[in-house]
């Protein structure tokens, strides 16, 4: 596998506009003679159809969803990050690239991070055109807020719903080319496999949802914007619908896998309830900016909390981190919560969580003025919990949220097989080893809206592909391999459900290669996850038929490849002998208990090449260089 | 909680339907309404049925997936929540529960609790967009919005486009749905250029679709997960009739 | 003229064509009551004041011209009326499809939820008002151009004054829900409107109601007599 990650020879600040320029073009009449697949209509998929569309090229469309509108960039709550310096506080394009890259833990490519950077300002001005309500301040200029790793306030956002409205922008502007005939949208439609031909990709096969048939599309290039993997620990905050399948086909097909353990845990979410629960739910960060985080001093400690005296409490993040207190970056919060309640000072009824108090910030600022800022976080805990967290302190615990690593790309979001790009949480391009706070909706938009619809040009300006139709063997053979694995899954007619394989993975990959991992625990994954793939295709119980709406179906190939993909994901964190960011070693840490990085051996992308299932996968390097941010070990003590 | 779930059924669209009844086990309060149902759809399949088909994907309320009637209320007995944000706290041990899918013509049943919803793409595809080439826009600030307009904006803009308001309304109308996104456009200087198109443009694909009319019950709002005000129909009625009288036809 | 059929085309200009037609239906209703109550001034002004009405207009117009043209506009109304009604009923009916096991309506207002029935009684009531009080067709004693000796005859039988107090009450609903959605319908929006106009809607159907049955009640307890 060859990694050539194509980066332009110009100053990073020019690099993106030299780029742009040297890059061939596809003239406007010819634009219409391609034909482009764009799979997944989130903040990366929706924009980069629009905007494609727009531009003039045929796009085919797919979601698995009902409509565009329901892809999970939808959920995102906190905020979009530009360095717009509307506040005039010293930000810059230059310093959110120096955050975005420390931030990562030293793990990114500095000349994508840069262009995200650059493209930060132009995502508002876009958001803004379509109608995106951001929240405004009494002149009716755009408002900002500052997030976590930051020390600028540089976030734009719409109340709690800031995710939501930038893609009802995207989907807007997306339904707007279906109405122009640019864009042919495929719903309820999912993405099974990836045609590739003569080493380019050059279409994907698909199962309707609803009459069940399984069909080659073509193209002469596919973009995939299929969102993150965080669904293998079973339990997170993740839309229950996402999956790995998309990017995991591709990679099966010959695209790079880059960084597959760098997962986020992100630190206030509530707590599990019961052995039952299918989702996890996150509330907002910003939480941590007036509650105050603690557990009981005494291991089994089980007193209500009013009951438990303020001197036999343990604030940790303020002893710990008294500078940062409880704002300590999210990778630390997680870590340290989870020390906590794995040393026996868990609280709630299962000893699961840790107390985000807010007793304190009441007495001070009143009770209204904390309803203010959170009345709706606290509406919704309550609606969850049936706990009044006017009266009780929250509970809460970390959980999956998004993750880093994805298909490895080089400048122009292209995968290691030509003509299949990734963009959005599906590359692994910009968050290194530890993602901001309000990156991931930039990332998205950046990807789709400005960089995927001009790079692709480059790769097609050499004429369309043609010659290749849906009776191309390489198509044939693609859909009878679907079609076959969807027949043994319904033929297997088992004992157990889909659902209690993916828990049962979720529960093996949280305890070995969820918050912290050691060396020991994901050999013991690796031992463990052949035989639980073994069992699955044996006991797999999927009921119903192929040539209807079949949930369980859907589900089943769905799990059936996180197990194949959780191997990889384990050997990544085995291989990554240090710790970093959110991938979190125990063998590797600071006297004070921090992740300790090995800049010498490590500071490279790992990018795995699939040989075959239950085969060992093949580990490359793109080794990275930090010219514009030297190498520092992170503070925030 | 020992409860008696009866649940809608439909193999596709063409078939009939009808209840079935469940007595599930080990339901706790804790629970949401769709822990709820993965628990007998559990049931089901170890037993050697074929689950209860229903939508979801975020289970947090947000996406607008989920939607179901439950007890003859859309997303269930708790004011301003998605059936994925119920939780089976709100009901009492012994409760009988009728769970059934919206049911309107322009919202044909797929399976059980699912039904097409495709209507809705097709009504913002008649206009409810600002028609703006990516990367020609000005800068963000260029044009200040009043806060009071920008919150009015926002509180349309709410809308996750479950249904839920068409589900509930006597004539299954969708003019909630229509009309917040007109709104969330119309408040907005950037969405007044084509105000009066969109309006026009919108309204008849919404009458095309088989939605019926609106007359001004309320129970949109009523059922409404995000609180959108019937405010916003007397808005886009006005719109609408100004168009018809000045001559504005439909945009492209 | 286009421009006002095209209203037609779409379900929210039919029901902008039912609030106008409404409208101007209302304006007769409460003009009707208004002259209604010269009958507790007795046989000689009520009688003056019904040819009055006939006369508006002569020499300029016929006699009766004001009056035809009156009930011209005022059919026409009652056709549009009744036809966008039908038109949207029906649509809905077919909208709605099937309905469900259970249902739980109590967020709908009484007067919204009768809406179509109670238009309907109100339809019935009219024409029976016409053969009772203007063409005398079902009147026991009627006697052409004795408005007022007709009025106090025909209230004198108990049945006849109770179907009109129900018969005005169901308008009044009508008019109730009717008024408060015609700003609705019209696109009125404005904050100031918005709050009184459940209010508004609800003393000008009482004022109305009261007018209403004041008459044939004066009649039967014997404060209107000949």
């Amino acid at each position: 596998m060859e990694l050539n990650a194509r980066i332009p020879d110009h100053p990073i600040e020019k690099m993106w506009t030299n780029h742009q320029f040297d890059m061939k073009l596809v003239n406007p009449a010819n634009k219409r003679k391609y034909r482009v697949i764009v799979v997944g209509t989130g903040l990366a998929g929706g924009a980069a159809a629009a905007t494609m569309g727009e531009l003039g090229y045929n796009v085919e469309c797919f979601t698995f969803h009902d409509s565009p509108r329901r892809a999970h960039s939808i959920a995102a709550q906190g905020g979009i990050n530009a360095a717009k310096n509307y506040q005039g506080d010293g930000d810059s394009i230059h310093r959110l690239f120096y955050d975005t890259v420390k931030g990562g833990d030293f793990r990114s490519r500095e000349a994508n991070v840069h262009r995200l950077a650059e493209l930060s300002l132009n995502i508002i001005d876009q958001a803004v055109a379509q109608g995106v309500p951001f929240a405004r301040e009494y002149g009716g200029l755009l408002a900002n807020r500052s997030f976590g790793g930051a020390q600028v306030s540089r976030t734009f956002y719409a109340r709690g719903q800031t995710g939501q409205q930038l893609l009802l922008g995207v989907y807007q502007a997306l339904e707007r080319q279906v109405h122009a005939g640019t864009v042919n949208m495929h719903v309820r439609k999912e993405m099974m496999d990836v045609i590739v031909v003569d080493g380019q990709a050059r279409g994907i096969v698909t199962r309707d949802l609803v009459s069940g048939k399984i069909e080659a599309h073509m193209a002469d290039a596919v973009v995939l914007g299929t969102g993150g993997y965080s669904n293998v620990f079973f339990l997170s905050t993740n839309a229950k619908g996402c999956n790995v399948t998309a990017t995991w086909r591709a990679h099966r097909r010959g695209a790079g896998f880059a960084n597959p353990c760098f997962t986020q845990i992100h630190p206030t979410c509530i707590p599990q309830s019961g052995e039952y629960q299918s989702k996890l739910t996150l509330m907002s960060e910003s939480l941590r900016n007036d509650g105050r985080i603690w557990v009981p001093k005494r291991a089994g400690d089980d007193r209500p909390a009013h009951q438990i005296p303020e001197g036999e409490r343990d604030y940790y993040l303020e002893r710990l981190y008294p500078s940062f207190g409880n704002l300590a970056p999210r990778d630390i919060a997680s870590r340290r919560a989870k020390e906590m309640v794995d040393a026996g000072h868990g609280v709630g009824s299962m000893k699961n969580g840790v107390y985000l108090d807010f007793a304190d910030a009441i007495g001070r600022l009143g009770k209204s003025a904390v309803e203010e800022r959170y009345g709706n976080l606290f509406q919704m805990y309550e609606k969850i919990t049936g706990e009044d967290p006017y009266q009780v302190p929250m509970r809460i615990y970390p959980a999956p949220h998004y993750t880093m690593g994805g298909l490895w790309v080089d400048y122009d979001l292209m995968t290691t097989v030509p003509g299949l790009f990734a963009i959005g949480e599906a590359n692994f391009s910009d968050h290194g080893a530890n993602r901001l706070g309000a990156s991931a909706l930039m990332q998205g938009l950046a990807d789709g809206y400005f960089i995927v619809p001009t790079t692709i040009g480059n790769y097609l300006a050499d004429g369309p592909k043609g010659g290749v139709d849906e009776n191309h063997a390489a198509a044939r053979d693609a859909v009878r391999e679907v079609t076959e694995s969807q027949n043994r899954l319904l033929e297997t007619r088992g004992s157990r459900s889909v659902d209690s394989f993916h828990q049962e993975l979720g529960r093996l990959m949280w305890n070995h290669c969820g918050m912290a991992r050691t060396e020991s625990g994901l050999e013991e994954a690796l031992r463990k996850l052949p035989e639980l793939r073994e069992q699955f295709w044996r006991d797999v119980r999927v009921p119903g038929s192929a040539d209807t709406l079949n949930q369980s179906l859907e589900k089943a190939g769905r799990v059936a490849d996180f197990l194949e993909f959780a191997e990889v994901m384990c050997h990544d964190a085995l291989t990554r002998d240090e710790s970093c960011g959110a991938h979190f070693r125990e063998e590797h840490v600071t006297e004070e208990g921090e992740a300790r990085r090995d800049d010498e051996n490590f500071a490279h992308g790992a990018v795995w090449e699939f040989k075959g299932v239950g085969e060992e996968p093949v580990r490359h390097q793109e080794p990275l260089t930090f010219e514009h941010v030297p190498l520092s070990q992170r503070s925030y003590k | 909680m020992n409860l008696t779930l009866h649940v809608w059924r439909q193999s596709g669209p063409r078939d009939e339907g009808r209840f079935e009844t469940f007595k599930p086990e080990g339901i706790t309060e804790s629970m949401s309404f769709l822990d709820m149902l993965d628990l007998v759809n559990e049931e089901i399949t170890v037993d050697g049925g074929e689950p209860i088909a229903f939508e979801h994907d975020c289970r947090e309320g947000i996406c607008g997936s989920c939607g179901m009637v439950v007890n003859g209320v859309a997303h269930g007995p708790e004011k301003l929540v998605t059936a994925c944000q119920l939780h089976m706290r709100s009901f009492s041990d012994g409760d009988e529960i009728w769970v059934e899918p919206w049911r309107a013509s322009a919202f044909p049943v797929m399976r059980d609790l699912v039904v097409d919803r495709s209507s809705f793409d097709r009504i913002i595809q008649a206009g409810g967009y600002v028609s703006i080439r990516t990367g020609s826009a000005q800068d963000a600030n260029a044009i200040p919005v009043p806060k009071p307009n920008a919150d009015r904006a926002f509180d349309a803009a709410a809308c996750i486009g479950c249904g839920a308001c068409v589900a509930a309304c006597p004539n299954a109308s969708a003019m909630l749905f229509t009309s917040a996104k007109a709104a969330h456009l119309s408040y907005l200087p950037q969405g007044q250029t084509e105000r009066l198109e969109r309006a026009v443009g919108m309204v008849a694909i919404h009458d095309e679709e088989g939605f019926g009319n609106c007359t001004n019950h309320g129970a949109c709002q009523e059922v409404c997960p995000k609180g959108i005000s019937v405010d916003y129909i007397s808005r886009l009625n006005r719109d609408l009739l100004k168009a018809n009288l000045t001559g504005v036809e439909p945009g492209d | 003229m286009r421009r006002v059929l095209s209203l037609f085309d779409s379900t929210v200009g039919k029901k902008a064509v039912m609030a106008v037609s409404g409208l101007i239906l209302f304006g007769f209703v409460f003009a009707h009551m208004a002259g209604n109550l010269k009958a507790f001034e007795g046989q000689e002004s009520f009688d003056a004041y019904a040819q009055f009405l006939r006369d508006l207009g002569y020499p300029a117009l016929p006699e009766y011209g004001v009056l035809w043209i009156a009930r011209i506009v005022l059919l026409l109304a009652v056709a549009v009326h009744i036809i966008a009604a039908i038109q949207l009923w029906s649509r809905s009916r077919k909208a709605r499809g099937s309905r469900y096991r259970k249902s739980d309506s109590q967020v709908f207002s009484y007067a919204s939820r009768t809406m179509r029935w109670g238009g309907v009684i109100v339809a019935l009531f009219v024409v029976y008002h016409l053969l009772h009080l203007t063409t005398g067709t079902v009147h026991p004693d009627f006697e052409y151009g004795s408005v007022y000796a007709n009025l106090v005859v025909a209230f004198q039988s108990v049945p006849v004054v109770l179907f009109y107090v129900v018969a005005v009450g169901a308008l009044s609903l009508h008019l109730y829900h009717g008024l408060w959605s015609v700003f609705s319908t019209l696109g009125v929006q404005n904050p100031k409107i918005d709050r009184i106009r459940r209010p508004l809607a609800g003393g000008v159907a009482f004022v109305l109601f009261a007018g209403y049955v004041a008459v044939p009640l004066g009649v039967l307890s014997g404060i209107i007599s000949l």
